[in-house]
């Protein structure tokens, strides 16, 4: 192939044939290169979306038996699933391994060394992993199993201990020393706080601080204790993990308790929290500590937590889950997330998540009822014990925030007073709940893109009628070229001038925008008419079709008096400042970068797409037709409206859509040209938050594999639709225009 | 005759003929700016000294007027400035840049025009550019040169010792980046070296000696390196200029952080317009100061060129292929209708969209496979797994593979098919009769694609601020350490460049002009390739034109 053409080649036909084939083979590769690129986009864009739109799988891996399983009173397990431990109701503490090849082999048992016998047992919020013992002398013991990793020849090596976080010494609950019945506990910075149901039936509230003495740096405990006033009998207390609320519940009634400060302990509210027909059978806190979940005999577990009223905050009802119709039903929850897990008496489990109000998986763990439950640090394993038996359950549950209608329906998320759209995807608190709605940044993308269009279509297909119809041929062929180099102009510029230069500017010269909105099109037809009047001979000198040109000065003269005149409107008609005037008298924000800039910005990148489609269409009208029309004594403009545009009006709608496209799909404008909030209203001065350049911001931080980098996969997923949608569609209009015409 | 007027249908004319206008003026006057903007900033505008006294206290403030404009009296009482006096409805006033940033709190002020009493532009003021805290204004006082005033012409001794600590300065970096650089790179190769052999089981004591040896060499070299870079140092330290400021206090600077020196108000035109291209000269050639805001754009030139070269050889054999196979031996079939559909979506799919196809196929899922198959000793610390250059570069190769195929088409289809016949009826095959002479006669609609699609890579910027790009890459794609090129690295670009420093930098007003002076040089840049590439075409159509007669 590389030979001199010059001199006679010797290839066989046979080399050459091969060749001719083998190129042919290459080249049709290569042409389907171009269909598997844009099928790899669509399926890659679905792969990494797919997961979080899979519920949640849970399946046993192992059991093994526990001799004095009656005995046990709590459970749980290291962090990576491997070592889980027991402890039981005497202070023991087995721990076990949970590891293939040695499951179910004891490890070590330590013991808690009660000073006195155990006649309650309570747990902290799964995150803190304490546990502790209330005793006979009315005293509480806390405990902490952790594991001390090392790497001996680069191998995870784990040995258990027993840690006492608040000293070996037990906390003195009750001074007058009755046994503690039930109790519920917290530690929190350097506070601990006990609340606490005494054998004689007192409710005790009691902090804890340690102060170190500075002289002899002894650390001693300084007590606050307060009796609370309970009504009937106490079936269950519960404390969040910063000790700043109190739970007491009595039956259906749960009194909510003020405990920031303990010396100024206050009932804030009681509640009848039981459903119809039903009764309370227990009670939990959910990650984070803001929802209480209360679990009716009936099999509806209810979700409250604290909204904002009249009267102050207050808690209320917010939704509740159908589970099972079982008794002993039973609520545990997550380390971090809100899934909170249901156990009852025939062994069943349900998995739900509070926010998307989605049932994640329901089904029969165990033959009995299960006694207890613990759910692993990393939320992908579970340990149940039931029928004498401790099982492992793996548990597969990446992405139970994100449903369907959780994404683009009304969400009542914690602590707000109703239900609403809300994107928030990242915080500095660690309990903080990510907010996936996409309708904020849905409804920002269209009103970004309508705003744009609003600017756009009507100069653009105006100009590309009069460029195709009217311009003489000389003066085309400069003009089309000069607006389409704007297509060419990186729209990180437009962007940049758009948010350093147009932003400033129409904010300080506002009536100068509207006072261009309605003397242009005046200026126009006062120098139509005025150009009539003019004497023939001046008339006939100037070629047709050169409008646009005697227009330029006239624009240019309307531009300076609209921004010259504009400081005096502002003086005349809104005291000096149009954002004031705005804000104070009606009531409008006022964000400097808002949706006239981005409307005027991405206008103007999306005037040379439709320009030149429309362009092409409207020349590309047969002319015979159009001659006919005028031959039959149309007049110019009756001919366009009532044949040439009708003719070309398909591929005037492909260059809208195509417009549109772009608009939906621009980034670095929108970016730059907007605060970038995703609020939703439809307010000319305030800005948006579109999905791409939510893209943008947020797909650097997010983390591989997380919901939120899914959700953004999903909007660009979503963007890629709604863009192939229009350019198909355009794309088939126009050939069917083009089959038209080469049939006319 | 109005009302005929209006029937006749000539109002709608002329309105459509204003749109005409309006998109002309608005392209044209775009442009213009820009390049005013952009131009202008490196014009040696006068230093003025304002004597203010009136709404403040009195004092004098020395810096370049920035920026004027009109302000109603009313705007005015509300910020709390005593208005009575004032005659007129409007005040003017300036912004001026004051420089000198390490001794006044902002860097910018307004200054009104009313409180203005006297206004000079002394010949002596100078304008010292420094490495750290921007401009400096003031009056020379006097000029040390290794502890000891300069007796004499102060000034000619200043620009002399401003030479001598610049040209220090420059063999010091060059020191540092260059032969130290190096062996930092030579030291990291040898640590991943052993890690492999590790990884291997192949760490043998003779190999453990050997790696030893040569990072004693190494350390050796960079020693003596270091001492002669500590002996520049400590030169380009000796000299200092004392200089008077606008507080009326006297400020020493030292030598080594000034880079340029000059007297604004005691130049005429030709030393201006030399100032100035001396000036354009550094912006496009030096590297970045003070988080972007200052300095030059040379590495963001650079990072764009190279990806867009490595994109264009990457895109141009797909885009060619490809349009060849649509335009001669595609059948009238669905497979085919698909693809032009195909083609179409890849043209208007957002450019965002490839970015998050990128980064998640190209960085972590191919880059990821890459660094477990290739790269195993560089672990955690990912090569090919994080955004850089090369995937930077394949993901815009998608992007404009449309540009390219629809350019080559288009040109393949202005071919006359006389020419194709005539061949195939001299008995070539179909692919010799596509590499003799079609291929060469495309070969300028080629070229247009290919300008086309560079155009377009070089703005945009979406998708490579999630695939590879940076607001400052300590070193370039391309430099003296073998393998030379460095396909993994991130890079800087002009386009990005102006996103960071208009909107992410802490000294918006400081950076506006550079930022206007980027797109200015982008938007030069992308303008002449589409000219061309428009040239080119409007050439070849002529050609063809005649060829068919």
């Amino acid at each position: 192939m590389t030979s001199n053409p010059n001199k006679p080649t010797f290839n066989t036909d046979r080399s050459r044939l091969f060749k001719d084939r083998f190129a042919k083979f290459g080249i049709t590769a290569g042409g389907i290169m171009v269909l598997v690129a844009l099928l790899l986009i669509f399926f890659y864009l679905l792969y990494v979306v797919q997961p979080i739109f899979e519920s949640a799988k849970v399946e046993k891996r192992d059991s093994f038996q526990v001799a004095n399983s009656q005995q046990i009173a709590g459970l749980g397990v290291e962090e990576q699933t491997e070592v889980a431990y027991l402890l039981s109701q005497q202070g023991q503490v087995d721990f076990y391994s949970v590891q293939d090849g040695s499951f179910g082999k004891k490890l070590k048992t330590l013991n808690a060394e009660l000073p006195s016998d155990a006649t309650s047992f309570a747990t902290s919020a799964p995150f803190q992993g304490h546990y502790a013992f209330g005793l006979k002398d009315g005293t509480v013991m806390v405990v902490a199993p952790k594991f001390l990793v090392t790497f001996p020849n680069n191998e995870r090596k784990l040995t258990p201990r027993l840690d006492f976080p608040l000293g070996e010494m037990a906390l003195e609950v009750d001074e007058q020393g009755a046994a503690i019945k039930r109790f519920a506990f917290s530690h929190y910075e350097d506070r601990t706080a006990v609340v606490a149901l005494t054998e004689d039936k007192r409710v005790l509230f009691s902090s804890f601080v340690a102060e170190e003495n500075m002289f002899t740096g002894e650390v001693e405990w300084v007590v606050e204790r307060t009796e609370l006033d309970v009504e009937g009998r106490v079936d269950e207390l519960l404390m969040s993990p910063d000790t700043t609320r109190t739970f007491v519940r009595s039956a259906n009634q749960v009194y909510v308790y003020d405990t920031r400060d303990p010396s100024d302990v206050e009932q804030i509210q009681l509640l009848s929290a039981n459903e119809e027909n039903a009764n309370i059978v227990s009670a939990q806190l959910l990650a984070g500590a803001n929802s209480l979940m209360l679990a009716n005999d009936n099999g509806e577990v209810s979700q409250w937590f604290e909204v904002n009223t009249d009267t102050g905050r207050e808690y209320q009802k917010i939704r509740s889950f159908e589970t099972t119709k079982q008794s002993k039903l039973n609520v545990f929850t997550e380390f971090y997330r809100r899934t909170f897990f249901t156990t009852s008496s025939n062994g069943e489990l349900g998995v739900y998540y509070t926010t998307s109000e989605a049932k994640l998986w329901q089904g029969k763990v165990s033959e009995g009822a299960i006694q207890n439950f613990a759910i692993s640090p990393r939320s992908n394993a579970a340990l149940i014990l039931a029928d004498n038996k401790l099982t492992v359950l793996e548990i597969h549950n990446e992405h139970p925030e994100v449903t369907w209608s959780a994404l683009w329906q009304e969400v009542w998320y914690e602590g707000y007073p109703e239900p609403g759209y809300i994107w928030q995807s990242t915080s500095a608190s660690d309990d903080f709940e990510s907010k996936f709605s996409l309708v904020p940044i849905s409804f920002g993308t269209l009103k970004a893109a309508l705003y744009a269009m609003l600017f756009a279509v009507p100069i653009a297909l105006s100009a590309a009628i009069y460029t195709a119809y009217f311009m003489s041929s000389k003066l085309r062929k400069v003009v089309k070229p000069t607006v389409e180099i704007m297509e060419a102009l990186p729209t990180v510029i437009l962007g940049f001038l758009a948010g350093l230069w147009l932003a400033p500017l129409i904010e300080e010269h506002l009536p100068a925008i509207v006072g261009l909105l309605i003397l242009l099109p005046l200026g126009m037809l006062a120098t139509g008419l005025a150009w009539t009047k003019l004497p023939t001979k001046i008339r006939h000198r100037i070629p047709e079709g050169s409008h646009s040109i005697i227009l330029i000065p006239v624009v240019l003269l309307i531009g300076w008096f609209s921004f010259a005149m504009s400081e005096f409107v502002e003086l005349w008609m809104f005291d000096g400042n149009v954002r004031q005037y705005l804000t104070n008298e009606l009531g409008m924000t006022f964000d400097q970068r808002n949706s006239l800039v981005v409307g005027i910005a991405m206008g103007f990148a999306v005037i040379p797409t439709i320009f030149s489609i429309a362009e092409d269409a409207v020349f590309s009208v047969p002319k015979h037709l159009s001659n006919g029309s005028l031959a039959l004594g149309a007049t110019q403009w009756q001919t366009l409206i009532r044949v040439v545009l009708l003719t070309a009006s398909p591929g005037i709608f492909s260059a809208v859509m195509m417009g549109l496209g772009r608009a939906v799909g621009e980034t670095m404008i929108v970016l730059m040209a907007t605060g970038n909030t995703p609020i939703m209203d439809w307010s000319i001065f305030q800005g948006m938050r579109t999905l791409a350049a939510n893209i943008a911001v947020e797909m650097p931080e997010s983390e591989v594999g997380s919901s939120h980098y899914r959700i953004l996969f999903l909007a660009a997923f979503v963007l890629f639709i709604f863009t192939f949608i229009f350019n198909t569609v355009a794309e088939f209009v126009r050939q069917q225009l083009r089959e038209k015409y080469s049939s006319m | 005759m109005v009302k005929q007027w209006f029937k006749s249908g000539s109002p709608w004319i002329w309105m459509t003929g204003g749109a005409v206008s309006i998109s002309l003026i608005s392209v044209l006057g775009l442009l213009a700016m820009i390049a005013w903007k952009g131009l202008s900033f490196f014009w040696p505008s006068e230093v003025v000294q304002f004597e203010l006294e009136g709404s403040i206290s009195k004092q004098t403030v020395i810096g370049e007027v920035y920026d004027r404009e009109l302000v109603p009296k009313t705007r005015l009482a509300a910020t709390g400035i005593d208005v009575s006096g004032f005659e007129k409805e409007e005040i003017e006033r300036l912004l001026i840049k004051t420089g000198n940033r390490e001794y006044v709190d902002l860097d910018f002020r307004w200054i009104l025009e009313t409180d203005i009493k006297n206004k000079t532009t002394p010949a002596t003021l100078a304008v010292f550019e420094r490495s750290k805290n921007g401009n400096f204004y003031g009056y020379v006082e006097s000029v040390i040169k290794d502890g000891k005033p300069v007796e004499g012409d102060k000034i000619e001794a200043l620009h002399e010792l401003v030479e001598r600590a610049v040209d220090l300065n420059d063999e010091a970096l060059d020191l540092q980046n260059g032969d130290i650089g190096h062996i930092n790179y030579e030291l990291e190769r040898l640590r991943l070296k052993e890690k492999g052999y590790l990884l291997d089981n192949a760490l043998t004591d003779e190999r453990v000696a050997e790696l030893a040896q040569e990072r004693a060499e190494l350390r050796a070299q960079y020693g003596v390196l270091e001492k002669d870079l500590f002996a520049l140092r400590k030169q380009a330290k000796r000299d200092h200029v004392t200089v008077k400021d606008m507080r009326g206090e006297v400020v020493t600077i030292p030598m080594y952080q000034v880079l340029d020196v000059w007297f604004p108000n005691d130049m005429g035109f030709f030393a201006k317009l030399g100032h100035y291209f001396v000036q354009l000269g550094k912006f496009v050639s030096d590297d970045p100061r003070e988080a972007n805001t200052e300095g030059g754009v040379f590495p963001a030139i650079f990072g764009t060129v190279f990806m867009v070269m490595l994109m264009a050889v990457i895109v141009t054999p797909f885009g060619v292929v490809a349009a060849i196979y649509l335009h001669e031996y595609a059948a009238k079939n669905a497979v085919t209708k698909m693809i032009r559909i195909a083609v179409i979506n890849l043209a208007g799919v957002p450019s965002i969209v490839y970015g998050v196809f990128g980064l998640g196929f190209f960085v972590y899922m191919l880059g990821g496979s890459l660094d477990q198959l290739f790269y195993p000793e560089a672990a955690p610390t990912p090569v090919f797994g994080t955004p850089g250059v090369m995937w930077s570069a394949l993901t815009l190769a998608i992007l404009t593979l449309p540009v390219v195929i629809v350019s080559t088409e288009e040109g393949l289809s202005r071919i006359p098919s006389t020419v194709r016949d005539g061949s195939l009826a001299l008995g070539a095959t179909k692919v010799e009769t596509l590499w003799r002479i079609i291929i060469p006669m495309a070969s300028p609609a080629i070229m247009t694609g290919l300008i086309l699609a560079v155009a377009r890579a070089a703005g945009e910027v979406a998708p490579l601020m999630l695939v590879g790009v940076v607001k400052m890459a300590p070193t370039l794609p391309l430099d003296g350490n073998f393998p030379y090129f460095h396909l993994d690295r991130k890079f800087m670009h002009l386009g990005f460049h102006i996103y960071d420093v208009g909107f992410q930098s802490p000294n918006v007003e400081a950076a506006r002009p550079l930022v206007y002076a980027t797109a200015f040089l982008l938007v030069s840049v992308i303008i002449t390739l589409n000219i061309t590439a428009i040239g080119i075409r409007n050439h070849l159509r002529e050609k063809f034109r005649s060829l068919e007669h």
